[in-house]
C-alpha cells in the first residue's frame, strides 16, 4: 500500500524514513500540534515549498537542467489564481480556471523557452531563462493597471476559505474556521502534487530523463529523442511550479513580486534543492523544510550570535541577521563539492 | 538505362545575396542605425540615442567579453561573473570618493588622471578576484557544467553579501568627475561627454582584443585553444596557465566595465552585478558563446536597441532585448559568430 503510494521509491534509510514521517505528521497536525498564525504560517509555506522544490528537481535533479525561470512560473499560478479571484468572483470555479489557466500558460511559456534554447545547448537554457525571467519580473511590476505592481494584488478566497467561517466549536482548543480548511486545501493539494510527481521520476518517462541527464549523447544513440523529454520535463515542471504558486496565493490571498517572483526565491529554492538532495524527491521535502524553518528561526539565533561578538571589529557585521544568505552560500558551494547528493544522499549512504 | 543527367556546370558569380551572408552579423549595426532613423523622426535625437546606445554597447562589451573567451577556452560557464562588475564599481567608486581633490576640479587631466587610477584599482582587484575565484570556485567543477553553474552562481551569492558586508548596504551614489559632466553640442543634437569617454574606451579596448588575438603568440594559443584544446596541449602548451590568465583578464575587464557602469549609472549597488549579468548572458548568447567579435556586435545591437525602443515605446524597451534574442536564434540558433568546436 505504501509502496504503492509512494510509487515504489521507498526511502530506503530508516533515519530518513523516520524524519520524512516526522515531518509528515507535523505537517498534517500543524494547526493542532503548534496553534499560532506564524507556526502555521510557517507549515503552509513549508508544504508550498516542497512542491515548488519538487518540481525544481524534477529538472535540475532528474532532467540535468539549470533553470532560473522556476520563479516565474510560481509568479504565473499565484497570478493567475489573483486575477482570476479578483475578477470571477470569490469562488472555487474562479480558483479552479485560475489555477487552470496559470498552469496552461506556464506550460506553454516553457515549451517555448525550451524549444529555442534546449535543441542548441542545455546551458543556453540556464542563461535564457534568467534573462526572461527578470524581464517577466520587471514587466509585472511595470504593469500596475494588471498586476498592481510592486504593491501587488491583495484578493478575497471564497467565503469557506476564510477565518470568517466557522463550521463548529473548538476541537482540542482549536478553532475550526475557514483558516483551518484553507491550511487543509494547501496541504492535501501539496501532498498530491508531490506524490505526482514521485509517481512521474519513478515512470519510464522518469528513467529515460535520468538516462539523459546522466549521458545525452548515448540516451540519443539508444533511440530517446533527448529535446522532446527535456521539453516536456521543462513543460510538466513548470505546470506543477505554476500550481504551487496557486496553492501559496489561496493561503496567503496576496501576490506580489516579492513573494513570488523575486531572484531571492529563486535563490532559496536552488538552496533548498541542493542541500536537500539533488535527484530524489525526498530532497525538497528534507530541503524546503530545513531551509524554511532556518528562514524564520536561525535569523533570530544569528543575531544573538552577533550580539555576543558586539565588541570585535568586523565579525559582527557577518553574523548579522541580515547576512544569512552570505553562511548559505557558503554552505551551498561546500554541498555542491562535497555531498552533490544532499542530506538525503548521506542518510541513504550511511 | 536511363540517360545519365544533363551535365550543365554553372560559372556564374556568387548573388549578392551570398556574398553578404558571411559579413550579415557586421552589416547588422549599420542596417539597425539605419532602421533607427527611419523610425524616429528628429536627426538630433536620433544621434544622440545612437550615441548612448553605443556607448551603453561599448560597456556591456567590456563586462561580457571575458564570459565569452573563458567559455570559448575552457568550456567553463561563470555565472559569477556579475561578481566581478560589482566589486569593480565599488573599488573603483571608493578610489574615486577618496580622490574627491582631483574628480571635483574642472581640470580634464586631473579627472581623467582619477578615473584612470579608480580603473587600474577596480582592475588590479577584480583581477585578483578573478585569480582566486578560479581557483577556490572554478578549478574543482572543470568539465562539469552544472555543477559550474551551481557554484559560480553560489560564488555570485557569497561575492555580493561580502560586499554588503564590507561596504554597507544601501546604494552608493556618485557623481562623474566635473570635466565630464555635462554635454558637447554636435549637429544639434547633445551629446553627454562621459558616453563620448566610455564609446572611445570600448573601441581602444575592443582593438587591443583583437589586435592581442590575432597579432601576438598568446592570441594564437587562445585562438587554438578556442578551436581545439587538446591539439594545443599534446603540441605542448600549458593550456591551463593560458587559461588561468585569460579568467583573470577577463575579471579585470568586468571590474573595467563596472567602474564605467557604475559611473554611468551614478549609482553603485551590491545587485548591480546581478541586474548586469541578464544583459551579458543576452550579449553573449546573441554574439554565439566563445566568439569575442560576435560578442562585440552583439553588444552594439543590444545597446542601440534598447535606446532606440526606449525613445519610441518605453513599456516595450523591456523585452526588446528578449525580442532581439529571440529573433536572432531563430536566424542563426547558436549565435551570430557561432565558434566550430573540433571536439
Amino acid at each position: 500500500m505504501i509502496k504503492a503510494v509512494l510509487s515504489g521509491d521507498m526511502p530506503r534509510s530508516s533515519v530518513l524514513a523516520l524524519v520524512l514521517g516526522l515531518i509528515l505528521i507535523c505537517l498534517a497536525l500543524a494547526p493542532f500540534l503548534f496553534p499560532g498564525v506564524r507556526t502555521v504560517d510557517t507549515a503552509a509555506r513549508i508544504c508550498v515549498f516542497i512542491v515548488l522544490v519538487a518540481s525544481y528537481d524534477l529538472l535540475l535533479g532528474y532532467g540535468g537542467i539549470v533553470s532560473f525561470a522556476h520563479t516565474m512560473f510560481f509568479g504565473i499560478g499565484a497570478y493567475g489564481v489573483a486575477l482570476a479571484l479578483t475578477h470571477m468572483g470569490r469562488g472555487f470555479d474562479a480558483i479552479l480556471v485560475g489555477a487552470g489557466a496559470g498552469a496552461l500558460l506556464a506550460a506553454a511559456l516553457a515549451f517555448v523557452i525550451g524549444l529555442f534554447s534546449l535543441r542548441v545547448r542545455a546551458i543556453f537554457f540556464a542563461m535564457i531563462t534568467l534573462a526572461v525571467a527578470s524581464a517577466v519580473a520587471v514587466l509585472v511590476s511595470q504593469l500596475s493597471g494588471l498586476t498592481g505592481g510592486e504593491d501587488g494584488l491583495t484578493f478575497q478566497t471564497p467565503r469557506t476559505l476564510g477565518p470568517a467561517f466557522k463550521f463548529g466549536d473548538e476541537l482540542f482548543g482549536v478553532k475550526l474556521n475557514g483558516k483551518l480548511l484553507s491550511y487543509y486545501v494547501v496541504f492535501l493539494g501539496s501532498l498530491v502534487l508531490f506524490l505526482l510527481m514521485l509517481r512521474v521520476v519513478n515512470s519510464p518517462f522518469g528513467r529515460v530523463l535520468q538516462a539523459i541527464r546522466e549521458n545525452d549523447f548515448r540516451a540519443e544513440a539508444i533511440g530517446y529523442r533527448v529535446v522532446y523529454y527535456r521539453v516536456a520535463a521543462t513543460c510538466l515542471s513548470a505546470a506543477v511550479a505554476a500550481l504551487a504558486g496557486s496553492l501559496y496565493a489561496i493561503w496567503l490571498r496576496y501576490v506580489g513580486p516579492d513573494t513570488t517572483l523575486s531572484m531571492e526565491i529563486m535563490i532559496d529554492i536552488l538552496l533548498m534543492v541542493v542541500i536537500g538532495g539533488m535527484g530524489t524527491m525526498y530532497g525538497a521535502v528534507i530541503g524546503a523544510t530545513l531551509l524554511v524553518l532556518a528562514q524564520n528561526y536561525l535569523q533570530n539565533l544569528m543575531g544573538a550570535a552577533g550580539s555576543l561578538v558586539e565588541a570585535l571589529p568586523v565579525l559582527p557585521q557577518l553574523l548579522d541577521a541580515d547576512r544569512w544568505l552570505l553562511w548559505l552560500g557558503v554552505l551551498f558551494i561546500l554541498s555542491v563539492y562535497f555531498f552533490p547528493t544532499g542530506v538525503v544522499g548521506r542518510l541513504r549512504r550511511g | 538505362m536511363s540517360m545519365a543527367p544533363e551535365h550543365a556546370p554553372t560559372m556564374a558569380r556568387l548573388s549578392l545575396a551570398q556574398r553578404l551572408a558571411p559579413w550579415m552579423p557586421v552589416l547588422l549595426v549599420p542596417l539597425l542605425v539605419v532602421a533607427g532613423l527611419l523610425a524616429i523622426p528628429n536627426t538630433s535625437s536620433w544621434l544622440t540615442l545612437t550615441v548612448s546606445g553605443l556607448a551603453m554597447g561599448m560597456m556591456i562589451f567590456l563586462m561580457a567579453s571575458g564570459l565569452t573567451l573563458v567559455f570559448g577556452l575552457m568550456d567553463v560557464i561563470n555565472f559569477g561573473h556579475g561578481a566581478f562588475v560589482s566589486v569593480g564599481a565599488f573599488v573603483g567608486v571608493s578610489v574615486l570618493l577618496m580622490l574627491g581633490g582631483l574628480t571635483g576640479a574642472p581640470s580634464l587631466a586631473l579627472n581623467l588622471a582619477a578615473m584612470g587610477l579608480a580603473v587600474i584599482g577596480a582592475m588590479l582587484a577584480t583581477g585578483a578576484m578573478g585569480w582566486a575565484f578560479e581557483k577556490v570556485i572554478v578549478e574543482p567543477v572543470y568539465g562539469h557544467h552544472l555543477k559550474q553553474i551551481l557554484v559560480t552562481m553560489g560564488g555570485l551569492i557569497v561575492v555580493e553579501q561580502l560586499i554588503i558586508v564590507l561596504w554597507g548596504p544601501e546604494e552608493i551614489y556618485i557623481s562623474r568627475p566635473e570635466a565630464l559632466k555635462g554635454a558637447i553640442t554636435f549637429a544639434g543634437a547633445a551629446l553627454e561627454k562621459y558616453r563620448l569617454v566610455a564609446v572611445g574606451l570600448g573601441l581602444v579596448v575592443f582593438a587591443g582584443m583583437r589586435w592581442t588575438l590575432r597579432r601576438t603568440k598568446i592570441g594564437l594559443i587562445v585562438r587554438a585553444g578556442v578551436e581545439n584544446g587538446e591539439m594545443v596541449q599534446a603540441l605542448g602548451y600549458r593550456l591551463r596557465l593560458v587559461f588561468v590568465g585569460v579568467f583573470i583578464a577577463g575579471s579585470a575587464l568586468a571590474g573595467l566595465g563596472g567602474v564605467m557602469w557604475g559611473l554611468y549609472q551614478e549609482v553603485v549597488s551590491a545587485h548591480m552585478g546581478n541586474q548586469a549579468m541578464i544583459l551579458i548572458f543576452i550579449v553573449v548568447i546573441i554574439g554565439g558563446l566563445g566568439s569575442v567579435e560576435g560578442c562585440f556586435i552583439g553588444a552594439l545591437l543590444v545597446g542601440l536597441m534598447q535606446n532606440y525602443v526606449a525613445f519610441l515605446e518605453p513599456k516595450v524597451a523591456l523585452i526588446s532585448n528578449i525580442g532581439l534574442m529571440v529573433a536572432i536564434l531563430m536566424w542563426r540558433p547558436m549565435g551570430m559568430i557561432p565558434v566550430v568546436k573540433a571536439k
